[in-house]
């Protein structure tokens, strides 16, 4: 149990947060982990705060249950920091990351005192330099996978490429602009 | 094989049934007596019927068979002595009477 | 040869569905079972599977429709949850006292009043006297692998008896976890095609179903049907040891989880034994002799072998993830404790409500209440018979 590393997600519903969630399960199943990938249960509504949890581990993971004490904390939407208590029970050893335009001293003041590492990325500005349009979801994935460290990034770019050349066959131009996006998304990561 | 509807009765035992009940084979309401059911029973005068057949449909119970366009006797076995032939017939050929 | 995956628990299902490749399927939409109807759908458009499927207005209309295409021949299936399997009730029973072996899964979603969407099991023990037979899954693995064996089981001629796959709504239907999925060629011989010896549509056998039995009949066609529900306890087994040989993943009635030595043990169904078992390890490294009994087949009720899985426990929690409304405790609660008196089990035992609406169940919740009944063991159960566990009080 030791082995597995909790992430929680919080955005709102229609960002992609949950499908975040299961697009890292995705990769990090192909990476051999044993994973979880799940929404909060509960319906989701256009714009309301959601949830999503990951679990992955290199063994069977059997918990059923919500995750209390993330070591990792992704906020997709940061307009959520005024309303939501995202640092609540996550790790000191861990860290938490937003989506903002903004520095990590200017947030501090909504993180409730929070001790660990603190890491922001400007989703907004990766998404528009390499897809033209607003999609956290790729950003965010790298950064995470990049700050957790727990699937190894040529890895994660080998395998990324590989799925989403599967899945946009025929517009090459989507595959660039994500494979950008995740590039770039490493380096804009702070 | 299957056990036929008429051996099933209410002697049979739980082991013997069919399987939910269901019967392998069709029509097997003729086999049933309904016509112990009747407490006043049709009864049919050729000579006064005009082979309107008016009564076949009215018989709830189907019970007026009809060969070659002509109404026979009723069949006894089934009818249960409701009386609508009677009060359907325009000829006063058909009369209940009382019993079996 | 199984191949390594991930999918939800509704995946899952339509995974299976679609090596199955049943004859109809007639559903009508509810959460959080929505999906499965959803994924054939979408197997029929690509030509995956050659099922017909009907769409209904509701679901006594899916549960009469399945009833009737299982009635005439055809290998039949639908899906359903919470309310919606309580508008199936009429029928349900008709289904299972027709001896028509439909299978049905449930994403099992609680019971309206109050409202809400979220896993219980008041759907599926509210028609636990329904006649069909019922199986739950911990996991996605085990709701695939339960769902193969499903008709193998039901259409068994010493079964026939209609059949509910379960699961836990959301939190395996909707959770991706990893899985091992089995080549379709071994699945489809294993499963194999529906021949029913008696069918509607055979012009060969003229035939009526459902008849009128009053008195004289109905209490002999009761006990007839109850055999069906005994045999499967058997079939369950022996189609579970031939699954095994195409699987290597082996089941039984019950699963127990270092339960041999197990002084202190849950009684659980569905998903939350996974948490119980990561609770179970926590307390065995501070030398608590803690188990799991994960019930997997409650319907037939293999109340004997619960009970002798049990005679070496000193203390017993029973665990509802549902509420009867007895004022006296839930439907697993009941039964287990009626099989534990009938087999002379010397054990404190309570009743535990749990996880209802969806409510969360951590392994922390679960440790708690396994050092609660190391206490019972020693000072008895003295009014902790009947609890609930992560209410606020």
């Amino acid at each position: 149990m030791s082995n597995t590393v909790e992430i929680r997600w919080h955005g709102r519903g229609g960002q992609g947060a949950k499908t975040a969630a299961l697009l890292l399960a995705d990769v990090a199943f192909k990476m051999d982990k044993h994973v979880q990938g799940f929404p909060e249960y509960g319906p989701e509504r256009m714009g309301a705060p959601i949830t999503a949890f990951n679990r992955i581990s290199d063994s069977q993971i059997r918990v059923h249950s919500n995750i209390y004490n993330p070591d990792y904390v992704v906020v997709v939407d940061e307009t959520l920091l005024h309303t939501v208590d995202v640092t609540k029970g996550l790790k000191d050893t861990g860290a938490i990351l937003i989506n903002t335009e903004n520095t990590a001293d200017d947030l501090m003041p909504y993180l409730n005192g929070y001790k660990g590492k603190v890491y922001t990325i400007n989703a907004r500005e990766v998404c528009m330099k390499t897809l033209g349009k607003y999609f956290p979801n790729t950003p965010m994935l790298a950064a995470i996978v990049k700050i957790s460290g727990i699937i190894e990034q040529e890895a994660f770019l080998r395998e990324m490429e590989n799925s989403l050349s599967h899945k946009f066959a025929k517009k090459p131009e989507v595959l660039d602009g994500n494979m950008k996006a995740l590039k770039m998304a490493f380096k804009e990561v702070r | 094989m299957s056990l036929k509807a008429k051996d099933i009765n209410d002697q049979t035992k739980w082991q013997d049934l069919t399987e939910g009940l269901k019967i392998f084979e069709p029509a097997t309401s003729k086999q049933f007596e309904t016509g112990e059911w009747r407490t006043q029973t049709p009864e049919f005068n050729e000579s006064k019927c005009k082979q309107c057949l008016l009564c076949v449909p009215y018989c709830p119970d189907s019970c007026i068979p009809v060969v070659e366009g002509q109404r026979r006797n009723f069949d006894l076995m089934h009818c249960k002595g409701c009386g609508i032939c009677e009060k359907a017939c325009p000829f006063g050929a058909i009369t209940m009477r009382p019993g079996k | 040869m199984s191949t390594k995956n991930r999918m939800s628990g509704n995946e899952a299902l339509g995974e299976a569905i679609r090596q199955i490749n049943p004859d109809v399927m007639p559903a009508f939409p509810i959460t959080p079972s929505t999906e499965v109807p959803q994924f054939v759908s979408n197997m029929i458009a690509n030509g995956q599977v050659d099922t017909e499927f009907i769409p209904v207005e509701s679901e006594h209309s899916a549960m009469s429709a399945a009833m009737g295409s299982e009635a005439a021949g055809a290998r039949t299936i639908t899906a359903t949850s919470s309310c919606g399997l309580a508008l199936m009730w009429e029928v349900l029973y008709v289904a299972a006292s027709s001896r028509l072996p439909l299978a049905m899964c449930v994403v099992n979603r609680g019971l309206t009043g109050p409202l809400n969407i979220n896993a219980e099991h008041s759907d599926s023990m509210g028609a636990r006297d329904s006649g069909w037979l019922q199986i739950y899954a911990e996991n996605n693995q085990e709701v695939y692998d339960n769902m193969l064996m499903a008709y193998r089981i039901a259409e068994h001629k010493d079964v026939r008896l209609p059949i509910m796959i379960c699961q836990d709504g959301f939190i395996t239907s909707h959770a991706v976890e990893n899985i091992m999925l089995e080549d379709d060629e071994p699945i489809r011989k294993f499963v194999g095609t529906y021949e029913p010896e008696h069918y509607l549509l055979n012009a060969d056998e003229p035939m009526a179903m459902g008849p009128y039995a009053n008195s004289p009949f109905c209490m002999e066609a009761k006990r007839a049907q109850v055999q069906g529900m005994m045999n499967a306890k058997q079939v369950i087994l022996d189609v579970a040891k031939e699954y095994a040989k195409i699987s290597g993943r082996e089941y039984g009635l019950y699963e127990g989880y270092r339960l041999g030595d197990a002084e202190y043990v849950l009684v659980c169904i569905g998903s939350a034994c996974g948490t119980i078992k990561d609770a179970v390890d926590r307390m065995r490294e501070s030398g608590v002799k803690a188990g799991l009994l994960k019930v997997r087949v409650f319907r037939p009720f293999p109340g004997e072998e619960f009970a002798k899985a049990l005679e070496n426990a000193k203390a017993v929690a029973v665990m509802d993830r549902a509420e009867s409304y007895t004022g006296h405790g839930g439907p697993l609660g009941a039964e287990l404790m009626a099989a534990m008196y009938r087999n002379k089990n010397k054990a404190e035992a309570i009743n535990v409500i749990y996880g209802l609406s969806g409510r969360d169940l951590t392994v922390e919740m679960v440790c708690g209440l396994y050092d609660q009944l190391a206490d019972i063991a020693v000072n008895g159960t003295k009014g902790r018979e009947y609890q609930y566990l992560g209410l606020r009080e």
